[in-house]
């Protein structure tokens, strides 16, 4: 705890976890705005229009948040990871001053006119602007994957004379194989945060009885986004990311299935605990040779465990990857019975009679933020003890000039900032979900 | 090249100063101008579809500076490490009050988010006012690139330094009386009504007193790092954004004494960019200065990254500005002529 170092990844780990929060629901939210603004304009039914209309309303209230969380970010790489941002800027500089240029300032001009502007401009022009914020939130998703896939898979880079990295190809930097396979993932888990709460609106709507048909189409896109986007992020792109991880990162597998013997028919553990001193799993319940197979496609492949690793090559949090690992599969394994029992119904027209599953869907919403946040934990602690993947240790890569009295400071003002921002972010979420989509020019 | 992205970083923080600069000039006068909710609103209207755009320069201009110089963006940012996360937090707060003010209707609500702003936007053109002074000033780096220093420390020039001494305080009043003139100019031009004829009563008033201060800290400039007007004096570039900036002096007190507003908002425009691209080219190549030793100051030649990383850069830079022209350009004419208070539900 005296250590630096533990101050400004607990820092950024909690700024980056709060952050993200709201962007994954934007980028999955702004995909379906669009189908709706696009759909309105086709058929001109009045249900897509106001449907998009208490969505957009959603939507800027969760990209404000996006907005101004985000700032902190982008000024961290400098306040708190002077030395890494020092020794990379030669390479990612390109990617975070691009997402700037080509992202930000897109969605910035379009977003008033998305929020606000229905009346005052025309259909297509809006469709337009939801069609801007769809492409704008989803660029900027690539560029900062792009970034982070630096970090996890480091290619199209030269050691410069002075010893700090240098972009030496442009495009292998860019479609860095990692970033594709990492990007495709993230946003297909975007899109199921997007759709499970699109749908437990929609469900809770139905179940009180309210806001027909805006909430019968809120279930329905939902629904079907969130099988598809359910179903996409754990094949094929979660799947790739596996083969990815094992791969490159082998020691990082290792330690996401607390795998301490190496060995062929490696099992995947349901459930257990890492009992890390003693080099086992305490209270398995496994699948044999499941893990083999996710990780080479064969089930008799061998898995390295961790034992064939040298200790200061494994992951520092073996116990906090195993199980942002593990919650995340583990969700996406419910997403995908839930949304397909769910699409079963809404096929079979009996959804918004089979109350139990609608019960479900309304308070199944704060899960994939949970399995996204695991996810993002996986990838990243996965990745130490390295800020960048085989070249820079994370303990080497911050500002060693800024004291632990100055970090924990910040993070004690950030901690209070958005405890405040995050009660007044609910109530207007819970506003607007009881107002329902109506619109607000009428006084109430 | 590193010439050209010394430019290209400087411009793009210059335009950032223009633009931010007149949503927090607007902020600044945001409780004293309007009374009423309705006149609040009004403001709000002129700048809420065009905060969140400008406020993107600073993103993009911080990106620039970590493509091109990011030894440069390292020290200064974990060297002023208190100070820009109190700008960070100004700012979250800030865009928070904008953004979800009219969410609800009801007086204490919307009393707390006007405070809020009208705060938040008097502390940050103080807090980055005096971050530039402490770029002018100099910081204590040392051979290893790095530095951090306090908020504070005796409130003087001299070793050890800290982020706020009267030199930087003074540099930071001077943004705050020059953006108060800029968002006056900008309120002027874009509302009509009461808020229309607060402001500009102010105006006159205003341009004066950016005149005194100036006056004092371009005096109090030449005594804390007289090389600057070496610099200057040598520099035939610095001699062009001298006139810019006189000349948009003139160009707002001419036209806020004959009404021409929007005329006035682009003279107060110019004298800030023209202002600060004058700082750039004299100090050039430093981009941030030692107090202890001048060979320790990291200039644009010794922080740059190479030669292939600013030629890629360049490229994609110069198909992205005439885009990002292009966006400001349809955002000013789809909100063209003076701004209104929504119904309620229906804007700021």
């Amino acid at each position: 705890m005296g250590d630096p170092v533990f101050w400004h990844r607990l820092q950024f780990g909690f700024t980056a976890s709060f952050h993200y929060i709201f962007p994954q629901l934007t980028m999955g939210l702004a995909l379906l705005i669009a189908v709706f603004k696009y759909l309105g304009l086709r058929t001109g039914e009045a249900v897509y229009n106001d449907a998009a209309r208490f969505w957009i309303r959603v939507f800027g209230i969760n990209f404000a948040m996006g907005v101004v969380t985000g700032i902190p970010l982008e000024f961290q790489f400098g306040t708190n990871w002077a030395r890494f941002s020092s020794y990379s800027g030669g390479v990612i500089g390109q990617t975070l001053a691009m997402e700037g240029m080509f992202a930000f300032f897109l969605e910035s001009s379009f977003l008033g006119l998305l929020i606000w502007g229905e009346k005052k401009i025309s259909p297509r022009l809006h469709f337009i602007a939801a069609l801007a914020l769809f492409v704008g939130s989803w660029l900027s998703g690539y560029f900062i994957i792009a970034t982070n896939a630096f970090m996890q898979h480091p290619v199209g880079y030269t050691l410069g004379p002075d010893g700090t990295l240098q972009i030496a190809s442009f495009w292998r930097f860019l479609l860095n194989p990692w970033a594709i396979v990492q990007y495709l993932h993230n946003m297909m888990g975007a899109v199921v945060t997007g759709a499970f709460v699109m749908a437990a609106v929609g469900a809770f709507w139905t179940l009180k009885g309210l806001h027909q048909p805006v909430a019968r189409l809120s279930l329905k896109a939902g629904v079907i986004a969130g099988l598809l986007g359910s179903l996409l992020v754990a094949f094929p792109t979660g799947d790739l990311q596996g083969k990815l991880v094992a791969k490159h990162q082998p020691v990082a597998l290792a330690a996401m299935e607390g795998r301490f013997e190496s060995g062929p028919y490696a099992e995947l553990n349901l459930i257990g605990q890492p009992n890390v001193p003693e080099g086992k799993i305490d209270n398995p319940i496994r699948l044999p040779g499941l893990l083999s197979f996710i990780a080479y496609g064969s089930f008799s492949a061998e898995v390295k465990g961790l034992n064939d690793f040298p200790r200061d090559q494994w992951p520092t949090s073996i116990e906090l990857l195993y199980y942002g690992f593990h919650i995340m599969v583990g969700l996406g394994t419910f997403f995908i019975l839930l949304m397909g029992l769910s699409s079963l119904q809404l096929w079979r027209r009996k959804l918004e009679q089979t109350r139990i599953l609608l019960w479900v869907l309304a308070f199944a919403f704060p899960f994939p933020f949970i399995a996204n946040t695991a996810g993002w934990m996986t990838a990243e602690l996965g990745r130490q003890p390295w800020l960048i993947y085989g070249l820079m240790r994370t303990s080497e890569g911050t500002s060693h000039l800024v004291h632990g009295g100055q970090t924990v400071f910040t993070l004690i003002g950030f901690a209070g900032i958005y405890f405040v921002l995050g009660v007044l972010y609910l109530y207007l979420m819970i506003r607007e979900v009881a107002h329902g989509p109506a619109s607000h020019g009428v006084a109430h | 090249m590193v010439e050209l992205w010394f430019w290209l970083v400087s411009v793009m923080v210059a335009i950032y100063a223009v633009m931010d600069g007149f949503d927090f000039g607007a902020g600044i006068h945001h409780l004293t101008a309007a009374k009423t909710n309705e006149e609040r609103r009004t403001i709000l209207a002129a700048i809420g579809p065009l905060w969140d755009g400008n406020e993107v320069w600073l993103l993009a201009g911080g990106g620039a500076m970590f493509l091109a110089f990011p030894r440069v963006l390292a020290a200064g940012f974990s060297g002023f490490y208190l100070a820009f996360f109190m700008v960070v937090w100004a700012l979250i707060l800030r865009g928070i009050a904008i953004e979800f003010r009219s969410h609800v209707q009801d007086g204490i609500w919307r009393s707390f988010w006007d405070g809020t702003f009208g705060f938040a936007s008097t502390l940050l053109p103080v807090l980055l006012g005096a971050a530039l002074g402490n770029v002018i000033r100099g910081v204590p780096l040392d051979g290893t690139g790095y530095f951090n220093i306090p908020l504070f420390t005796h409130f003087g020039t001299a070793n050890p330094v800290g982020v706020l001494d009267w030199y930087t305080v003074l540099v930071g009043v001077f943004a705050l009386v020059t953006l108060a003139l800029h968002g006056a100019l900008f309120l002027a031009w874009k509302t009509e009504g009461p808020v229309h004829d607060r402001v500009a009563r102010r105006a006159l008033p205003l341009w004066i007193a950016v005149i005194g201060i100036w006056i004092v800290a371009t005096l109090a400039t030449r005594a804390v790092n007289p090389g600057l007007f070496a610099g200057f004096a040598k520099a035939p570039l610095a001699w062009f954004f001298l006139l810019v900036y006189l000349a948009g002096l003139a160009l707002a007190f001419w036209g806020l004494r004959k009404g021409r507003w929007l005329l006035a908002f682009l003279g107060s425009g110019a004298f800030i960019l023209g202002l600060l691209a004058a700082t750039a080219a004299s100090v050039f190549p430093v981009m941030l200065g030692s107090t202890l030793d001048p060979k320790f100051s990291l200039t644009a030649y010794n922080s740059s990254v190479g030669a292939h990383g600013l030629r890629t850069g360049l490229v994609w830079w110069f198909i992205g500005f005439p885009i990002v022209l292009g966006y400001f350009a349809l955002l000013f004419h789809i909100h063209r002529g003076k701004a209104k208070a929504a119904a309620e539900g229906e804007g700021y």
